[in-house]
C-alpha cells in the first residue's frame, strides 16, 4: 500500500540525516606545543584594539612600532625570532578576543588585565606593565581638589567597561560609577560635565588630561592593590605558545627592556600624587 | 411646508457629472422616492443632502434654512437629518444598544438613562428587544439593516433618508424593512428613499422621482410615473425593471 | 438501510436530534485514521530533525567550553541580583517611555490623519518628523540628545543622562508607532466614519467612539512587537552611561571572560515579554471573534 512505502521511506531517510550531521559534527584534534607552532608558519600574528589609542599605539597604526604596545608586541616578537617583516597585525574587538573558540592571532594585546578569573576562559603571558589608575577631571570640578579617596565618594565617577578602572572604584571608592563603551563615551561626559571624574590607567589619564580634556588635570593615582594592576598578552586556552611567550617577556623585563620602551613612551609618575 | 428644498444642484467626481441640474422639493411628513440604474446619482445626492460631499452649485434648503451656506455648521445639519447606508455600517465593536445610544448621548446630550429607555422601546417597537446586548455580527443582515434604521431615528431627524437600504436583502427580510418603513411613514416621519424595490415606491411614496445619468427625468404620482410613464426613458427603465420580475 | 444506534455528537456541545448513520460512523473512523496518521508522520519529523541538531551541538568538539562560558548555572545564579538590577533600569524606563510614546505617537497619527485645512502645517511638520526619526538610528539620536544637548550648555535644560536617554528613545519611537497607529486609523472602513458622522458627530467624536477603537483594536500585534522591542532598545541608554541589563552583563561578563551574565539577561527578557505576549494574543483573540462574524474557513 502506498502509505506503507511512504513511511517505510520517511524512516529511512530521517537516519540517514542523522547519520550524516553526526558525521559533519566530528571533532578534529590539535597538534601537541611548539614555539614555533603559530597560526602561520613563519610569521606572528599580533591583535590589538580598533581603534588603538594613544599612547599604546601611535595614529592608530601598530605597525609602525610607535607606541607603548607597538614596541613592546615588536620586542616580543624579536625575542621569539620573528623580524618586523614577519609580523603581521590583526584588529579584534575586547569581547572578540575572549570568545571561546579558534583565535584569528597568535597573541593579543589591548591593555588586558591578568586576573585569576579571566585566566579560566584564556592564557596571559608574564605582565609586561604595571599599571596604576588615576581619575582624570577638570578645573572647578566637584573634586579638583580632593586629596583623599573618602572624599570621592559622593563624587560622580565613571569608567570603560571591562577595565580595571572600573573594578578600582568599584573595590577602592564604592558609590555606583556610570559605565561607558569605551573612554572616547566617557571623555565627552566629563567635557559635558555629566560626570566628575574618569577612572582610567595612569598613562592614558596624562594623556587625556594634557590633549582631549580643557583645563584638564589629573586628580591623583589611585592606591596600588596589586590585584589587577597588570597587563598581560592574551592567547587561546591551552596555547602552544604561552610558555614561549612568557619567557620572551621575563627575558626582555630581566635585560631592562621592558623599562625602557615604559619610559620612552608612557613617562613618569611625577604630577599625579597617590589618594590615600 | 417644504422640509427639503433642492435647486440646481450640480455634482461632478473629476471629468464625470454626476448630477446635473437637480431640484427637488420634499413637503412634510411625505416620503420621496428615487428610483434609478445603478450609477444614476441617487447615492450621491443623497450625500449632498447630507452635506458629506460638497456640491459644485446650486442651493439645498432645510427648513428654508441654506444649509450648503459655508459658514454653516455641517455636524449641526446632519444632527437633524438621518442617513442609513446600504450596507448598514454598524459600529462591531459596539453592542445594538450601545449603537444606538451612542449619537443621543454624545450629540443631543441626552442623559445615559433616558437614551437607553428611548433605545429599548425603540427595539421593542420593531421586534428586536431582545438582541440588545448584542454585538452586530450576531445579527442576521435584515436584523442590522433594521438596527441602523433605529438608530438613525433615535436622534430624531427632521427628515430620514434611506439609501438602498434593502438592496443587500433577500426578499423576506425586504419585507421585515418594508413594514418598518411604512410604520415610519404613518407615524408621519418625512423620508427620501433611494431603491430598487418598486414596492416601496408603490406602497410609501407620495412622490417618486426617476433619475438617470444625473438628471431627474420624470416625477410625480407613483400612480403617474410607475403606471403612466410619459418619458420614453422611463418607460424603458420599467420595462427593464419588469422584465426582471421586480414590478 | 442497517440498523441506526442512538449517537450523540459531542463537537458543537449539543445533544443531535437525529441518529447517525452506518455511513458517518465509517467516514467518522477514516477521518481519525487520516488525523493520526499526519501526526505521526509530523512528530517523526519534527523529532528527527530537532533530534540532529541537538545531537549536533552536544557531540561538536568544542560544547564543553561553549557551555562553561555560556551556560555555567553557578555563575549565573551569583550574577543574578546584578543583573536584576540592572533589569530594573529598563523596566522604569520601558513603563515611562511607553506613556511617552504612546501621547506623542497618537498626536503624531492624528495630525497626519486630519483631513481639515486648519490642520495642514501640523500634518507637514509631522511628516516630516516621522520621515527623520524613522531613517537616523535610534543609537545616534541617543548620541547627539545624550551628549549632544549638555555640550550646547542652554541654561535650564538637564545634563542629566538618564533623561536625555529616554528622550531620545521617547522621540524616536513615536516616528515608529505613530506610523502603526496611523495605519490603525487608515484601515478602518470610510464607511464607518461615514455613518458616525451622519449621525452627527463630530470629527473629534467620531474619532474618539468610532475609528479609534476600532484602529487600536487592529494594532495591538504590531504595537506589542514595539513594546517588546521597546523593553531592550532602552537598554541603548547604557551607551551614556546608564547600566541596564545587558551593561551589567557585559560589566560581570567582562571581568571574567565568561558570558552566562547574557543567558541570564536574556532569560530575565523572556521571562517579561512572553507571558506579556500570551496575554495580548488571549484578549486579541477574544475581540476578534467578537467583531468580525468569519464563520470557521
Amino acid at each position: 500500500m502506498k502509505t506503507k512505502t511512504t513511511r517505510r521511506l520517511m524512516v529511512s531517510s530521517a537516519a540517514v540525516l542523522i547519520a550524516a550531521s553526526l558525521t559533519a559534527c566530528s571533532s578534529s584534534s590539535k597538534a601537541s606545543a611548539s614555539c614555533s607552532d603559530t597560526m602561520t608558519k613563519g610569521k606572528l600574528t599580533i591583535a590589538t584594539g580598533e581603534p588603538a589609542y594613544y599612547p599604546w599605539v601611535i595614529d592608530n597604526k601598530p605597525e609602525s612600532g610607535n607606541g607603548f604596545e607597538s614596541a613592546i608586541a615588536y620586542a616580543v616578537a624579536a625575542q621569539l625570532g620573528y623580524t618586523k617583516e614577519n609580523v603581521d597585525w590583526t584588529r579584534t574587538t575586547f569581547d572578540g578576543a575572549i570568545a571561546p573558540g579558534d583565535k584569528k592571532f597568535d597573541f593579543n594585546l589591548q591593555q588586558f588585565s591578568i586576573t585569576a578569573e579571566r585566566k579560566k576562559a584564556v592564557d596571559f603571558s608574564s605582565p609586561y606593565y604595571t599599571a596604576p589608575q588615576a581619575i582624570v577631571s577638570y578645573k572647578g570640578s566637584p573634586i579638583a581638589g580632593v586629596k583623599t579617596l573618602a572624599g570621592l565618594k559622593t563624587a560622580k565617577l565613571g569608567a570603560a567597561v571591562g577595565t580595571t578602572s572600573l573594578d578600582a572604584i568599584k573595590t577602592q571608592i564604592g558609590g555606583t560609577p556610570a559605565v561607558f563603551n569605551d573612554n572616547a563615551a566617557g571623555v565627552t561626559a566629563l567635557k559635558n560635565g555629566q560626570i566628575d571624574g574618569l577612572v582610567v590607567d595612569l598613562p592614558t589619564a596624562f594623556y587625556l588630561s594634557g590633549v582631549e580634556v580643557e583645563n584638564g588635570l589629573i586628580v591623583g593615582q589611585l592606591p596600588s592593590t596589586g590585584k589587577g594592576d597588570e597587563f598581560g598578552l592574551l592567547l587561546a586556552k591551552n596555547s602552544p605558545l604561552t610558555k614561549c611567550v612568557s619567557g620572551a617577556v621575563d627575558a626582555l623585563k630581566a635585560n631592562g627592556t621592558l623599562d625602557k620602551i615604559a619610559g620612552q613612551w608612557l613617562g613618569t609618575d611625577a604630577g599625579a600624587p597617590v589618594l590615600k | 411646508m417644504n422640509v427639503l428644498e433642492i435647486s440646481g444642484v450640480q455634482k461632478s467626481f473629476g471629468h464625470e457629472q454626476v448630477l446635473i441640474d437637480v431640484s427637488l422639493t420634499v413637503p412634510e411628513h411625505t416620503a420621496t422616492v428615487l428610483i434609478g440604474a445603478s450609477g444614476s446619482g441617487k447615492s450621491t445626492l443623497l450625500r449632498c443632502i447630507n452635506l458629506l460631499e460638497t456640491i459644485d452649485d446650486g442651493s439645498i434648503y432645510l427648513d428654508g434654512q441654506e444649509i450648503t451656506d459655508p459658514l454653516v455648521n455641517a455636524d449641526a445639519v446632519r444632527r437633524q437629518l438621518g442617513l442609513v447606508f446600504q450596507s448598514f455600517n454598524l459600529f462591531p465593536h459596539m453592542t445594538v444598544l450601545q449603537n444606538i445610544t451612542l449619537a443621543p448621548e454624545r450629540v443631543h446630550g441626552i442623559a445615559a438613562e433616558q437614551a437607553r429607555g428611548e433605545a429599548l422601546e425603540l427595539l421593542q417597537r420593531f421586534g428586536l428587544a431582545e438582541k440588545a446586548d448584542q454585538y452586530p455580527d450576531r445579527l442576521s443582515g435584515g436584523q442590522q439593516q433594521r438596527v441602523a434604521i433605529i438608530r438613525s431615528l433615535a436622534v430624531r431627524p427632521r427628515l430620514l433618508m434611506l439609501d438602498e437600504v434593502t438592496s443587500a436583502l433577500d426578499p423576506v427580510l425586504v419585507n421585515e424593512v418594508l413594514s418598518l418603513v411604512r410604520d415610519l411613514k404613518s407615524d408621519g416621519m418625512t423620508m427620501v428613499l433611494a431603491t430598487h424595490e418598486m414596492g416601496f415606491a408603490t406602497q410609501v411614496a407620495d412622490q417618486v422621482c426617476f433619475l438617470e445619468s444625473g438628471r431627474i427625468v420624470e416625477r410625480g404620482t407613483p400612480e403617474q410615473v410607475l403606471k403612466n410613464p410619459q418619458n420614453e426613458r422611463t418607460q424603458e427603465f420599467l420595462a427593464r425593471v419588469h422584465q426582471a420580475g421586480r414590478l | 438501510m442497517k440498523i441506526r444506534q442512538r449517537l450523540t455528537r459531542e463537537d458543537s456541545g449539543q445533544a443531535l436530534s437525529f441518529v447517525i448513520s452506518d455511513r458517518e460512523r465509517e467516514r467518522v473512523a477514516i477521518r481519525k485514521r487520516q488525523a493520526q496518521r499526519r501526526v505521526f508522520i509530523a512528530t517523526l519529523s519534527s523529532v528527527a530533525v530537532l533530534g540532529t541538531l541537538l545531537i549536533c551541538v552536544v557531540a561538536s568538539p568544542g560544547w564543553k567550553v561553549v557551555r562553561a562560558t555560556f551556560f555555567d548555572v553557578s555563575y549565573g545564579r551569583q550574577v543574578l541580583h546584578l543583573v536584576v538590577h540592572g533589569l530594573l533600569t529598563n523596566l522604569q524606563l520601558t513603563v515611562i517611555a511607553s506613556i511617552a510614546i504612546a501621547t506623542c505617537a497618537m498626536c503624531l497619527a492624528l495630525a497626519r490623519t486630519s483631513q481639515s485645512a486648519a490642520m495642514t502645517p501640523f500634518r507637514i511638520l509631522a511628516t516630516i518628523y516621522v520621515d527623520v526619526f524613522r531613517g537616523v538610528p535610534l543609537l545616534l539620536v541617543i548620541f547627539l540628545i545624550g551628549f549632544g544637548v549638555p555640550a550646547l550648555r542652554i541654561a535650564g535644560v538637564t545634563s542629566n543622562v538618564t533623561v536625555l536617554g529616554t528622550i531620545a528613545v521617547v522621540m524616536t519611537y513615536s516616528a515608529y508607532v505613530a506610523e502603526v497607529l496611523r495605519s490603525g486609523i487608515l484601515s478602518v472602513h470610510p464607511s464607518q466614519r461615514a455613518a458616525a458622522r451622519s449621525l452627527g458627530l463630530s470629527q473629534g467624536q467620531t474619532l474618539r467612539f468610532v475609528v479609534l477603537p476600532q484602529a487600536l483594536k487592529r494594532v495591538v500585534p504590531p504595537l506589542l512587537n514595539d513594546l517588546v522591542a521597546l523593553l531592550k532598545d532602552t537598554g541603548l541608554v547604557s551607551i551614556l552611561g546608564v547600566t541596564d541589563a545587558i551593561r551589567a552583563a557585559q560589566i560581570e561578563g567582562s571581568q571574567t571572560f565568561n558570558y552566562t551574565p547574557y543567558v541570564v539577561a536574556a532569560i530575565l527578557f523572556l521571562l517579561i515579554t512572553v507571558p506579556l505576549t500570551r496575554y495580548t494574543d488571549h484578549v486579541l483573540a477574544r475581540s476578534i471573534t467578537r467583531q468580525n462574524a468569519q464563520g470557521s474557513v
